[in-house]
C-alpha cells in the first residue's frame, strides 16, 4: 500500500502513468498453419478492442490459439487474414512483414534474460540498442527502476542463473519496461511457479502496474489469476481459437488476495468457468496438445 | 595448501598411481615375451631425468626441446588456423540459410574421411612442412566449425524474439545473441579440435617429417630405443594435457555467467 501512496504524489509517476497511448484493435484476425496442405486453423475471426493502459487476459485451454495471437502481435509471426492496429496504425496485416519492436515488448513463457548478461546490462540492453539513451542515462533509469520494483538494486551486478525464477521473471519485466513500450505482452509468465512464488509475482506485477500503465496483455491458462490481475478477461474456444466470451472485470484496483474470496470474484469466476471448461473439455476430448 | 585437503586432489593422485602399478605389474609379471621388451616405469624415468641418457634423449638433452617446439608449432599454428577459419564459419552457416546449406553439403562429405587417409596426398602436393600442419588443421577444423554449428543452433529461439522486440539489429544479434550463446559449444569444440590436432600431429609426424615427438617416437622404433619411445609418448600426453587445461581456462574466464551459475547450484 506505502508503494501506491507514493507514487501517486510524485509528478513524475503521475505523468507516466498516465496513459497516452497503447490501444490495440484487433480485427478479424485469422491465423492458418499450413506446413503441408493440412491447414490448422490455429486463429479464426477473432476480434478484441483494448484501450490505452487497459489490463486484458486472454484465457483458454491448451490448444486455443492464445500464444499464436501473441505472437502475431508481437511480431513474430505473420497473419493470414484480418488487421491489427496499435494507436490506429496499422501494426499487422496481411501484406506487411511481420516486426517486432521495443513498442510492444514480450515477456517469455520460459523467461529470456540473456544468461550472459548481467541483470544491469540485460535490462539497459534495450535503450542502448535503439540508442535512446546514454550508458549513464540508461544505467541510472535502470537502477531506479529496480530499486522501485522491492528492491531488486540489490542483485544488479548478479547474472540471471543466480536468481530464483521469481526475481528472474521481474526483471525480465523490468526490462521490457525500460522502454516505455506502448503494449507489454506476458506469455504465461507464471506458469511453472509453485502458488506461493505465484501469489507473490502477483503482487509486484501489480505493483508495477500501477506504477506505469501499460497496457498489458496477459496470456494464461490459470482463470483465477486472470480475473484477479486483468480488468478484462477474454475467454477464447478451443481451436479453432476465437473471441468466445468478453468479461469486464468490475474489482476495484488496487487488488487485493482478500478479493479472492469477496462475492463479486466468486460470481465472476462462476461466469467465466462455465466457458472456460466447456472448452477444456472439448480440447481434452480432441486430445489436443498443448502447442506452446 | 588448500589442495592437499582437497579429496579429487587425492583422488587423482591414487589414479596416476594406479596407471603406474599397472604399468609395472604388466612388465615384470605378464607372462609373454613380446612385453619383456616394454621398460618399465622405472627405466623410463632413470633415461628421461638421465643427464647422459643411452639413447640420447631426456631432459637434459637439447633436442628434446626441439622436437617438443617443433611438435607444439605445428599443433598452435594447425590449430589456430582450424579456429580462426571455423568458428566464423560455423557462425555464418548458424546465421545464414546459404551459407549452412552449401557447407553443410561439403563438411558431411569431408568430415568422414579419416585424418590419416589424408596423410599421402597431403605430402604428394604440400611442401614437407605443410603437409603435417595441413592433415592437423583439417582435423582440427571440421571439429570447431561443426561444434560452432551446433552452438548457434542450439540457442533457445526466445533469445532471438528477445532481442528483436528489445530493438537489435541483425549486427547487434550476431555480437549480443550468437557468439555469446554458442561459446560454451565453441569451446567444447576447440577441445575437441585441440585433442585432435595432436592425435594426427604424431600420426602425421611419424611418415612427413624431419623433427617433433612423432618422429622420434617412428625413429626410436625404428632403432629399437624402447624408452625413448615412451618418453615420446609421455611428452605428447602432457602436452595435450596442459594445452586442454589452457582452454578450459581461458573458456571459463570467457563465460564467468556459467561458473557462477554452477557455485549457485553446486
Amino acid at each position: 500500500m506505502a508503494l501506491f501512496d507514493k507514487i501517486e504524489v510524485t509528478p513524475r509517476d503521475a505523468a507516466t502513468s498516465a496513459a497516452i497511448d497503447g490501444a490495440l484493435s484487433i480485427r478479424r484476425v485469422s491465423k492458418v498453419y499450413d506446413p503441408d496442405g493440412a491447414g490448422v486453423v490455429a486463429v479464426q475471426d477473432c476480434s478484441v478492442e483494448i484501450a490505452p493502459g487497459e489490463f486484458v487476459a486472454i484465457v483458454g485451454p491448451s490448444g486455443c490459439g492464445k500464444s499464436t495471437l501473441l505472437n502475431v502481435l508481437a511480431g513474430f509471426d505473420t497473419l493470414t487474414a484480418g488487421e491489427i492496429l496499435l494507436d490506429g496504425n496499422p501494426l499487422a496485416s496481411v501484406s506487411r512483414p511481420p516486426q517486432p519492436g521495443p513498442d510492444r515488448v514480450v515477456v517469455f513463457q520460459h523467461g529470456a534474460l540473456f544468461p550472459w548478461k548481467t541483470v544491469l546490462e540485460n535490462i539497459m540492453y534495450g535503450p542502448l540498442r535503439q540508442k535512446t539513451m546514454t550508458n549513464a542515462a540508461a544505467e541510472e533509469k535502470a537502477l531506479d527502476l529496480l530499486r522501485r520494483c522491492g528492491g531488486l538494486d540489490t542483485v544488479a551486478s548478479s547474472y540471471p542463473a543466480q536468481l530464483s525464477s521469481g526475481m528472474q521473471r521481474r526483471v525480465e519485466i523490468i526490462r521490457a519496461l525500460m522502454n516505455e513500450p506502448k503494449v507489454l505482452l506476458l506469455d504465461e509468465p507464471f506458469r511453472a511457479m509453485d502458488s506461493v512464488s505465484k501469489a507473490t509475482m502477483h503482487r509486484h506485477l501489480l505493483e508495477m502496474y500501477s506504477l506505469c500503465r501499460k497496457t498489458i496483455v496477459f496470456i494464461t491458462h490459470d482463470l483465477e489469476e486472470a480475473i484477479y490481475l486483468a480488468d478484462t478477461v477474454i475467454v477464447m474456444t478451443t481451436r479453432p481459437g476465437t473471441v468466445k466470451k468478453v468479461l469486464k472485470i468490475s474489482l476495484p484496483r488496487p487488488r487485493l488476495p482478500q478479493m479472492m474470496s469477496s462475492h463479486e470474484y466468486l460470481e465472476i469466476k462462476r461466469q467465466v468457468a462455465e466457458g472456460v471448461h466447456e472448452e477444456a473439455k472439448k480440447a481434452f476430448e480432441r486430445g489436443e496438445r498443448e502447442h506452446a | 595448501m588448500r589442495m592437499l585437503r582437497n579429496r579429487k586432489f587425492w583422488m587423482m593422485c591414487a589414479g596416476n598411481l594406479g596407471l603406474f602399478a599397472l604399468w609395472y605389474g604388466s612388465v615384470k609379471w605378464i607372462p609373454l615375451e613380446s612385453f619383456r621388451r616394454m621398460p618399465d616405469p622405472v627405466r623410463v624415468m632413470t633415461e628421461w631425468f638421465n643427464p647422459n641418457p643411452v639413447f640420447g634423449i631426456s631432459i637434459f638433452v637439447k633436442t628434446y626441446y626441439f622436437h617438443i617446439l617443433y611438435s607444439t608449432y605445428r599443433a598452435l599454428v594447425s590449430f589456430f588456423l582450424a579456429v580462426s577459419l571455423g568458428v566464423p564459419l560455423g557462425i555464418l552457416m548458424g546465421w545464414n540459410k546459404k551459407v549452412r546449406e552449401f557447407a553443410s553439403a561439403l563438411l558431411g562429405l569431408l568430415q568422414p574421411v579419416p585424418p590419416l587417409a589424408w596423410v599421402p596426398l597431403a605430402i604428394l602436393i604440400l611442401p614437407g612442412e605443410a603437409a603435417v600442419i595441413f592433415v592437423c588443421f583439417l582435423v582440427a577444423f571440421f571439429a570447431t566449425a561443426l561444434n560452432t554449428y551446433v552452438g548457434v543452433k542450439s540457442i533457445d529461439p526466445d533469445y532471438f524474439r528477445a532481442a528483436a522486440c528489445l530493438g537489435a539489429s541483425r549486427k547487434d544479434v550476431l555480437f549480443d545473441v550468437i557468439i555469446p550463446g554458442a561459446l560454451p559449444n565453441i569451446f567444447t569444440g576447440l577441445q575437441i579440435a585441440m585433442g585432435a590436432a595432436w592425435f594426427s600431429l604424431a600420426a602425421g609426424e611419424m611418415i612427413a617429417a624431419q623433427y617433433g615427438l612423432g618422429f622420434l617416437i617412428m625413429e626410436s622404433y625404428n632403432l629399437v630405443q624402447v624408452p625413448t619411445i615412451v618418453i615420446g609418448m609421455a611428452t605428447l600426453g602432457l602436452l595435450g594435457y596442459f594445452s586442454s587445461m589452457f582452454i578450459r581456462y581461458v573458456g571459463g574466464k570467457l563465460m564467468r555467467w556459467r561458473e557462477e551459475a554452477m557455485g549457485v547450484k553446486g
